[in-house]
This record gives C-alpha cells, structure tokens and sequence, in this order.
C-alpha cells in the first residue's frame, strides 16, 4: 500500500501540498473574519496575467504570479474600505487581467496546455526546487502571521478599538494582504487559479461552524485542508485530472453538508464565536 | 487576404451578426444589472451556466440548451433566496467554485482538448454557427421584449426598492423575472466572449455609459453604442492582427471604463461621495 510513495513526484507533490494547505487554511480563515474573500478571488485572477506574462518571457510563472499579486495587494490595502463597495470596477480589473493573460498565452506557442495547466493547477508535476520555494515562501508567510497573530486578530474583530488601543491597522491590512498575495501564489500550483477558493475558503469556512474557538477553528482548517490535499493528489495521481478537482469536490462536499445543516455548533445560533462578534446571518462579515 | 476579403467569408459574417445581437441585449440587460448591483449574480450565472453547457455536452445533448436550462435554473434559485444572498461572499465563491471545476470536469470528460476547454471559457464567436446565430436572434428579441414590457416597474423598484413595494410594485416578482433574464442574457454573452470574460460585454459598457450620462434612456443608449463598438471593434483587432478576439474586446471595455471614470473625476471634482444605498454593498 505504501508502494507509491515512493515515488518521487509523488513525494514532491505531498511536500509542496501540505505546506500550501496549511498556508492557505491560516490566511483563508482570517480572510473570511475580515470580509476579504473576494479578494482572494481577486488576487487569483491578477496573478493568472503574471503567470502567463512570466510563460511568455521564459520565466517561472511563480515570479509572475508574485509580482502581479503582490503589486495588487499594495494597491487594495492601500485603498482601504472603499474597496468593498466598488465590485464593479474590481470585477472588470479581473476580466482585464484574465484578458491579458489570454493574450501572453495567445502569444506563446504552446498556449492552451500551459493555460489549462496554471487554471487547473500542476502539482503533480511540480520539481523539487519549486518544492523548496514552495515551502520556504509557506514558512516565511506562517512566521509572520504567528507573530502578528494577536494584532490581526484584534484588528479584524474590531478594528475600531483596536486602532484606539495603538495597532497600526492600516500597516496590518496592508501585509495582511501581501501575506495573501504570496498565499495565492503558491497555492496556484496546487489548485491553479479557477479553483482557488476552494483551498483558500473552503476549509477554514467549514472550520468556523463547527469549531468554538479561533484557535480550535485554525486547527480544524488546517486538518481539513491537509485532508482534501493529500487525498486529492493520491486520487488524482491515479486518474488522467488534475488534482484540483478532487480537492474542490471535497472541500465543497464536506462544506455544503456543515453549512446548509448548521452542523456542530452553529445550529440555529445567530453567530459562531470562532467569527468574533460578528452576527453574520444579519450583515457580511467582517468590517 | 485583404480585410474586405476576409469580411466576405460566412465565419466573419456570421461573427459580427452575432457578435452585434449579443452586444445590444447586453448593453440593455447590462445597464439594470449595474443599477441594481448584480454584477455577482451575472458573474455566478455564467459559471452556472459554463457547467450547463459541458454537462450537457457529456450527455451528447445540445450544449446551447444545457446552458439555458440551467442558467435559467439557478436564476430561478436566486431569485426565490430574495435578500438573502447579500453578504453572502463566502457561499457564493464555493458555488461559483464548484460550477466552474464540474463545468471543467465535464468538459475534460467529453473531450481531451486543452485547446476546447480555454475555447468555452473565452469565448468562440469565430466558430459561430448559422444556427447559432438564429438562436441568438430569437433569445435577444425575446429578452428585449422581455424588458421593454417592464422596464417601466422594473426601474422603479431597481432605484427605490421600499417606495415601489409601496406603491404596489410587485418588487420581488420583478426581481426573478429580471435574473431569469440576465440568465438568458448570460447565455447568450458566453459564445461571444466566454465565461471568464463576461464582463467585457455584460457589465463595462454600462458602467462606463453611467460614469458618464445620467438619463436612464441617454445611458442605455450609450451603452448599446459602446457595446457595439467594441465587439466590432475586438472582431476587426482579432481579424487583423493575432490578437484574440474575447481580449480585444475585454481590452476596449475595460480601457474605456477607466477612461470614463477619469473623464467622470474631470469633469466633477472629487466631492462627498455618498455611501451607496444600504441595499446595493457588495456583493
């Protein structure tokens, strides 16, 4: 049974995919306490033009992605709430980059095999050297947000307060959202873009209705997306798609059930507490 | 071969004939979508509507009508879940999520072409069939119909949803009637421009005619010009030149709604800028 892993994409494909899922369960879940997952969304689409403009110049599209998302997540910071109602002129900065991206791919001579493969994600093709990178930018992102952990949260529960007691929240947000950019990046190669919500969103959301406290509704994220990624690469090392599918089926299978039965803790309750004070039934979350 | 050479060929014909039909109904259906803050829903329908068409592919049905039937389904959805679907950021990203990756799944099911798949996602007006043009022809006069019938009602309960409920509006009925609509109208968009790209013709030109002219008639009359102009546009770049045709098309609207924003800020200072009505925050 335990033949397979000894192979080496396979190994190179669990390593990369545990340090992305846990990455992606910690910056999603305070994505969703800020009201900020259309963000993700956003930075997902941004990088799809880097990438392929990185294809075009010969580059690793991950320096691609990170230049783009990076540049993005400046921007949104720095724009601050003014952000949240203009989703028109977002959304068409999505479909400007997705057009662009279109167009560097268009340009470069194997274009719709290297589209589908930064849409759908690569992982089980994915080298050792970008394993490394992989994990080092994973650790990088973890250590921050270890030592910020307290401060972000406090600003994105209440952010009112938490300015008048001296967090530099407009600082926060705006490395919050790099933290982010550099999440979407490498979860990129695990889940490619169109999918990324469900690693990103998908297990820290389910984690919220079910766990009590922040710290149990980390935990339970970051379990959740190590499960939908180690079983989605084993199933998909074995079938002719991507792993991405096997990953956003789980994650939308175990979120769907937790959330139309308010399962575990949430039942019939106004607002589970792993979302802070929030009562989200009434208005978006976050502030 | 020269461009009136290349003008004269069926595909060409058949794509600026569709091309125009789509970009009109979009430009109508667009300017309500942006005055009632629908964008999502557009957005969400297309990716609907993407699982539709390769679903239905896979069961060797016509990829046209699986689009439809469940666009049409999910927009019926909607439309019953009412109010509820504001602030609802997280439910509705998985969803898109999940239409997209089935959509994707069935499509890699029903054929091993990377180059099919990216083809349905941006758009293909340069394959357009006769008998998708006709379709086209009939679904577009049948959504115009549609809304020349309540526009009236309908722009009212759009602009000031409590005083037309009110005055005896029947406000929640005219909001199904109006997504199953934009679902028809989303269809319709995808085989232009694709379902990643759906902004290009549904929501930018729109925006842009609001940014610029206030009057509801003057604005969607600016809209159905844009619209025009750049489908005509994109589809003359993309004969001329290697450009795809869906990113010319993108590059124009999305260029020229910055430039309108620009124009906007202009001509008014920047002022107190009202926060929207609570009813219209994303998403």
């Amino acid at each position: 049974m335990f033949e397979p892993f000894q192979y080496a994409f396979l190994q190179n494909a669990l390593l990369a995919g545990s340090a992305v899922a846990v990455v992606a369960a910690v910056v999603g879940y305070f994505l969703i306490l800020r009201g900020l997952t259309f963000a993700g969304h956003a930075l997902g689409h941004i990088g799809f033009a880097g990438a392929a403009g990185a294809v075009l110049l010969q580059v690793d599209p991950l320096y691609g992605l990170l230049a783009f998302t990076l540049t993005a997540a400046v921007g949104i910071g720095l724009l601050g709430q003014e952000i949240r109602e203009r989703d028109i002129t977002i959304g068409i900065i999505m479909m400007l980059m997705l057009g662009l991206g279109l167009l560097f791919l268009s340009l470069y001579a194997g274009y719709a095999e290297r589209a589908y493969s930064i849409l759908f994600g690569t992982i089980l093709g994915i080298s050792q050297h970008d394993v490394l990178v992989t994990g080092l930018f994973s650790l990088l992102t973890l250590g921050v947000l270890g030592g910020l952990w307290r401060p972000l949260l406090f600003s994105s529960v209440d952010p009112e307060v938490a300015k008048a007691r001296g967090v530099p929240v407009r600082r926060l947000r705006v490395l919050f959202l790099v933290l982010v950019a550099i999440t979407v990046s490498v979860a990129v190669q695990v889940v490619g873009i169109l999918l990324i919500f469900t690693l990103l969103v998908g297990p820290p959301a389910t984690a919220v209705r079910l766990a009590r406290t922040p710290g149990r509704a980390l935990g339970l994220a970051v379990t959740l997306g190590l499960a939908y990624t180690w079983l989605g690469i084993l199933l998909a090392a074995n079938s002719p798609w991507p792993a991405s599918f096997f990953i956003a089926a789980l994650s939308f299978g175990v979120y769907l059930p937790v959330r139309l039965l308010a399962l575990g803790w949430a039942r019939r309750r106004p607002a589970p507490p792993a979302l802070g004070v929030k009562v989200e039934s009434e208005h978006p979350v976050g502030s | 071969m020269s461009l009136l050479d290349l003008l004269n060929q069926d595909f060409a014909r058949n794509a600026l004939l569709a091309g125009a039909i789509v970009a009109v109904v979009s430009a109508v259906v667009g300017y309500f979508v942006v005055l009632r803050a629908q964008a999502f829903a557009a957005h969400a329908l297309s990716h609907i509507g993407f699982a539709g068409a390769t679903g239905a592919a896979l069961l060797h049905l016509d990829a046209l009508v699986g689009m439809f039937a469940l666009t049409l389904l999910a927009a019926a959805g909607m439309g019953s879940l009412g109010a509820r679907i504001r602030g609802r950021d997280v439910e509705i990203g998985m969803v898109l999520s999940l239409a997209l990756g089935l959509g994707v799944l069935f499509l890699s099911l029903y054929t091993n072409s990377a180059s099919e798949t990216v083809g349905v996602l941006f758009g293909s007006i340069l394959s357009v069939t006769p008998r998708a043009v006709q379709i086209t022809l009939i679904t577009g006069a049948g959504i115009l119909i549609g809304l020349g019938i309540i526009w009236r009602p309908l722009l009212f309960a759009s602009i000031d949803p409590e005083v037309a409920r009110a005055r005896g509006v029947p406000v929640r009925a005219l909001g199904v009637v109006f997504l199953l609509l934009l679902a028809l109208a989303v269809a319709q968009a995808i085989q232009v421009v694709g379902v990643l790209l759906l902004f290009a013709l549904l929501v930018a030109p729109a925006a842009t005619a609001a940014q610029l002219v206030r009057r509801p008639f003057a604005t969607v009359g600016l809209a159905i010009a844009l619209s025009l102009a750049w489908t005509w546009g994109g589809l003359l770049l993309a004969f001329t030149s290697r450009w795809p045709v869906s990113f010319a098309i993108a590059a124009l609207a999305g260029c020229a709604y910055f430039a309108a924003g620009g124009i906007r800020r202009w001509r008014v200072p920047r002022r107190y800028h009202a926060p929207p009505h609570p009813t219209r925050e994303y998403p």
